[in-house]
């Protein structure tokens, strides 16, 4: 019989009051202002009597573009936390001289870096990625939905419950302090025993899962959904990225998947494959993780160049300059990010002549990007540019990317990088190619799709504020760095003795403050456009004369898309359709058959958090009880065979004749 | 304001820039669970690499020469491969629609998949009880890792046999249940194949160094 603490170990595991950060008060009045805030927030739901809405249109919803909204809404929300932690690292290494130890202890700042790495890659990053490939490639190929409706749903899921278990490290227990990569030994279990690195292992296994699903669903839906007409070479630039990204998604992320569980091993039953006795290997770690870490960057940045591409192309009146080769490289830039891993650590001492070989793949990889930028540029050359938010974005990315680009071919070059490796040149490369490529993309494709979304544009003025602040905040905050790392400064650091290279850091605390008043004005962007709503609406379901096939619907776009297949004839369909007098159907309706919503996603997903969770705390009998609970859930979901729903052909008629009114008073 | 109108080039009454019947994409399932299962490959791939790079490292600790007993690696290697064939007799039963004998051949495979498991944690016990645990060495971690999530694939895959078996004998072989056998039997056949590497990389040329 089990006596009375072995049972409570096996319940509770690690878990006891300690782990409540009741002796810090960043975090203690951090954990306060969420709690107010949270509760605030259910209140609110509960006062407006908003929790049916939210179940059936929202949580439950299998339509894909609910869905790539809430990833945008989740990737927006983890921007302010990855975003706050970037605040406090500037404010430390602004103050940190000398006697000064800053506020942040080093045991707190190596979590709050980490945090930040893993939040903004995982949970900002790949959530707006995703979120626009979903609510757009749908759209743009004229599908009714993914292939996989449900499974779409279960992996926004899966990403946010991981997202949720990285935020409750922050009140609960803590976060790891290895930075993003969480490379072993450091983050073993000699190293650290605590529960940081295995919050980091779960909350990446279950975002991982759902990123993977929604990788194969969008890869089956763009190969088998495509509207009659449409063949490779006629598909939509932006979903030609999604493709590719998708792709490497399906390529990348299993090793991801497998190195995690590796080192999960090492640390919970004690293996030997990282750890530095018994025949174990960190470099192992380091090779796989990277395999996944480079194909990872261009996961994010594929995407982006699509909706450049779209917007160029939209904002200039003409079609894109070089369609084919635009696609060439693109698919080449795939399969080069599979043979470049290895520059990541050029100082591991794996010889000249690898050395040489990942140096020069990696500079390989600037030709076909750099064929890009041309063809944005010939694109714009003798357009009819109009400069609204999406191409200002544009813009801003051409300039700031292209230097962050070569930057990177500087590291490129092994020598260079024996001395810029780890050191502050690299991390204001990286910030330079995914703040200017990646978010920067995201934010123009925000503001071109927003009026497709949700029927009204996004007001310019506080737009152009945010744009703005946000290109000025990037050079301030990130010029400096690259001179401190070309002054050899590395990374990491929460404390600093030579006084003369405050002014640096001074300046790239400035730098993030003028960001952080961009991230506000891009929230009072949203607000304000919200309260104009009526001024700011689009009827005609194409506000910048668009020329693919999602503005070819009306916004935001009934629940089937499009109420008759599209046939396509060209590249750039819409702009083709209106050039030839296209005029919408009014009659022959017919009936539309819809998946329906289901709360499976929502409840295998939580399910797998709760799992997780006790995982991570050594809660062996919920963990298996959770486990147990989700391998039920999944077979009775297997059960229900009734999953489609039919609209009739009377209200599709409805909801037609509805746009065809509301057209013909705003002629 | 018809639809002749969005046809210049046609002339005709069919609209040349929609279709006026539904578009139904084919087999986007096993399309998908293709997609799946070179997902799973890759992690296979990744232990396979993982094997290549740790598995000589004994650290002191036995070899897979001392460890491995070929024999009931053999028969446990039949019963999979076995399982497979069995497997493609349920698939021609459900193609010509008679539902018992596929039923039959279902449990069959669902047998000989839990033969193998059993075996494979005899070998598993066998071992921790003579100390060469998954924590003895980088090659027995490895070596635990690479078999024991082959082993855990085809337990998933039994659980996943028993429910089909049950959805089959409640709605008969409907298209949706057709499409569900044909995914189990990609899944199956699949773990025969990575099996095969494993019975060749582990086994034989471990007892061979």
């Amino acid at each position: 019989m089990l006596n009375h603490t072995s049972l409570t170990t096996l319940f509770l595991g690690r878990l006891s009051w300690n782990a409540l950060p009741l002796h810090e008060p960043i975090i203690l009045y951090t954990f306060v202002g969420v709690a107010a805030g949270g509760i605030a927030l259910l209140g609110a739901i509960t006062y407006y009597r908003l929790w049916g809405i939210l179940w059936r249109d929202w949580i439950t919803s299998i339509d894909h573009k609910r869905i790539g909204i809430m990833y945008i809404i989740l990737g927006l929300i983890m921007l302010l936390r990855g975003f706050s932690d970037a605040l406090m690292m500037r404010a430390q290494q602004a103050v940190a001289f000398g006697d000064s130890a800053g506020f942040l202890p080093p045991h707190h700042y190596d979590q709050v870096f980490t945090a930040h790495g893993v939040i903004m890659i995982f949970f900002v990053a790949m959530p707006l990625v995703t979120g626009l490939m979903n609510f757009v490639v749908p759209l743009q190929i004229g599908a009714r939905d993914v292939a996989f409706p449900f499974l779409n749903n279960f992996s926004f899921w899966m990403t946010a419950c991981g997202a949720v278990l990285v935020m409750m490290s922050l009140f609960v227990g803590e976060f790891a302090r290895t930075g993003w990569l969480a490379l072993p030994p450091l983050s073993g279990i000699l190293f650290s025993p605590d529960v940081g690195v295995d919050y980091y292992i779960w909350s990446l296994q279950i975002a991982g899962v759902g990123t993977l699903l929604s990788g194969i669903n969008l890869i089956a839906t763009i190969v088998k959904m495509r509207a009659p007409g449409m063949t490779l070479m006629k598909m939509p630039i932006f979903t030609w990225t999604a493709l590719c990204t998708n792709v490497l998604i399906v390529a990348a992320f299993p090793v991801l998947t497998a190195v995690l569980a590796l080192l999960s091993l090492d640390r919970c039953i004690g293996t030997n494959f990282f750890t530095n006795d018994l025949g174990g290997n960190a470099m192992m770690y380091v090779n796989l993780i990277w395999i996944w870490g480079h194909p990872e960057v261009y996961i994010l940045i594929l995407p982006a160049f699509g909706v450049f591409s779209e917007i160029v192309s939209t904002f200039c009146g003409k079609r894109l300059f070089g369609y084919a080769s635009m696609v060439y490289a693109t698919v080449v830039i795939t399969i080069l990010s599979y043979l470049v891993w290895l520059h990541h650590f050029f100082t591991m001492g794996s010889g000249a002549s690898v050395n040489s070989f990942f140096g020069i793949t990696t500079m390989i990889i600037s030709i076909p990007t750099g064929a890009k930028i041309f063809n944005w540029l010939f694109t714009m050359y003798r357009g009819r540019i109009r400069f609204e938010l999406p191409m200002m974005w544009t813009i801003g990315f051409m300039f700031t990317f292209t230097i962050g680009g070569m930057t990177g071919v500087l590291l490129a070059v092994p020598p260079a990088d024996f001395a810029l490796h780890n050191s502050l040149f690299l991390v204001a490369h990286f910030h330079n190619v995914i703040i200017g490529g990646v978010l920067f993309g995201m934010l123009a494709g925000i503001n071109y799709w927003f009026p497709k979304a949700f029927g009204f544009k996004l007001d310019a003025f506080w737009g152009k504020c945010s744009f703005w602040l946000w290109l000025s905040g990037f050079w301030f905050a990130f010029t400096p760095l690259y001179v401190l790392g070309l002054m050899g400064i590395t990374r990491r650091l929460s404390h600093f003795d030579d006084p003369s290279l405050q002014i640096w850091f001074e300046i790239a605390a400035f730098g993030a403050v003028l960001i952080f008043l961009g991230i506000l004005c891009f929230i009072v962007q949203l607000v304000v456009s919200f309260l104009r709503r009526e001024e700011l609406r689009d009827v005609t379901g194409d506000p910048w004369d668009g020329r693919t096939l999602e503005w070819s619907t009306a916004s935001p776009p009934p629940v089937y898309n499009f109420a008759f297949t599209p046939i396509v004839h060209d590249n750039d369909t819409w702009a083709d359709m209106k050039k030839n007098h296209y005029a919408r159907p009014q009659e022959g309706f017919i009936a539309i058959h819809l998946p329906q919503n289901t709360a499976a996603g929502f409840v295998i997903a939580t399910l797998s958090a709760a799992c997780g969770f006790a995982v991570i705390w050594h809660m062996w009998l919920p963990a298996a009880a959770a486990f147990a609970a989700m391998l039920v859930a999944v077979i009775v979901h297997t059960f229900n065979y009734d999953r489609d729903t039919h609209l009739s052909a009377d209200e599709v008629r409805k909801i037609e004749g509805s746009r065809t009114a509301l057209l013909a008073n705003h002629v | 304001m018809s639809s002749e109108s969005a046809s210049p080039a046609g002339g005709a009454e069919a609209p040349r820039y929609y279709s006026l019947h539904e578009h139904h994409p084919e087999n986007g399932t096993l399309l998908g669970f293709w997609l799946y299962l070179m997902s799973d490959c890759l992690v296979f791939a990744c232990l396979f690499a993982v094997y290549a790079v740790l598995g000589r490292n004994y650290a002191g600790g036995p070899t897979g020469r001392e460890l491995f007993d070929l024999p009931v690696v053999a028969v446990n290697t039949s019963l999979l491969l076995l399982s497979s064939i069995t497997y493609g007799f349920v698939m021609l039963h459900v193609q010509r629609n008679r539902l018992v004998p596929a039923l039959v051949w279902l449990g069959i495979t669902g047998l000989l998949g839990a033969g193998f498991i059993y075996l494979e944690m005899r070998e598993f016990a066998q071992f921790i009880a003579d100390g060469a645990g998954p924590q003895r060495s980088a090659f027995l971690s490895a070596f635990f890792t690479l078999v024991g999530t082959h082993g855990l694939h085809v337990t998933f895959g039994i659980v996943w046999l028993v429910t089909l078996m049950v959805q089959v004998a409640t709605h008969g072989l409907t298209p949706a249940n057709q499409r569900r056998l044909m995914c189990l039997s990609m899944f199956w056949h699949f773990l025969d194949v990575v099996w095969i590497g494993v019975f060749t990389v582990v086994y034989l040329m471990g007892v061979l160094t």
